[in-house]
């Protein structure tokens, strides 16, 4: 059965992080918002820290990615080797296709 | 509208990181333990997540947040949580902060000797 907790992504899926400002407590780096990356694993689910934050159960659990970007597409001006990568752990609901 | 969060610097200039090991104060391990402890670590009833713990860093000032070391920024932050959570009252923490305050010091603590308070 398909549970709200399911992966809408795999590993190789091309993602775009929400370029959201929301007040609350948040968990997407600043500096990460707005740009594409791959999806590299999918960690799992877990209650939503947004959510866990205000004192509420933060369920459905979200799923849990680790999405991996160019450092030279999240840095303006790089100095180092184009290959080179950062990999951030974001939650289902701040990623889009 | 506020965009980046005081606390949300990742990529920002930070000058070269001093790497030295230091040691804890007294104080400081005790808050750490403090937290274990509300956090249910160990088996004990959980009383807070560490997400409220961040979500109250996250609400320092930006001024205080600067000067504050790590344990400053968590004690301030797990008193708000526990008068969020109702575990203490605001009027609780005030009076039992003036009682610390004008606590009499014996004659032990002049001599040199700490008397362990309740």
């Amino acid at each position: 059965m398909k549970s709200d907790s399911d992966p809408i992504f795999r590993p190789g899926d091309r993602v775009r992080v929400r370029n959201a400002a929301p007040l609350g407590h948040v968990r997407t780096p600043f500096y990460i918002r707005g740009h594409a990356g791959v999806v590299e694993r999918v960690c799992g689910a877990f209650p939503n820290p947004e959510e866990l934050a205000q004192q509420r159960d933060g369920l459905p659990a979200q799923p849990l990615y680790r999405v991996r970007f160019r450092q030279k597409d999240v840095w303006p001006g790089y100095r180092g080797s184009a290959e080179d990568v950062i990999e951030v752990e974001i939650y289902q609901h701040w990623l889009e296709v | 509208m506020i965009e980046r969060s005081h606390h949300d610097m990742g990529g920002l200039e930070a000058g070269k990181v001093k790497r030295r090991e230091h040691a804890y104060d007294d104080w400081q391990l005790r808050i750490d333990a403090m937290m274990m402890l509300l956090n249910g670590i160990g088996g004990g009833r959980k009383r807070m997540t560490v997400d409220e713990l961040r979500k109250n860093i996250e609400s320092l000032p930006p001024a205080d947040y600067d000067k504050m070391g790590y344990y400053d920024r968590w004690v301030i932050s797990l008193t708000q949580t526990m008068i969020q959570r109702g575990v203490i009252t605001t009027d609780e923490l005030a009076r039992k902060l003036a009682e610390v305050e004008n606590r009499k010091w014996g004659q032990s603590q002049i001599s040199g000797q700490i008397t362990q308070g309740d």
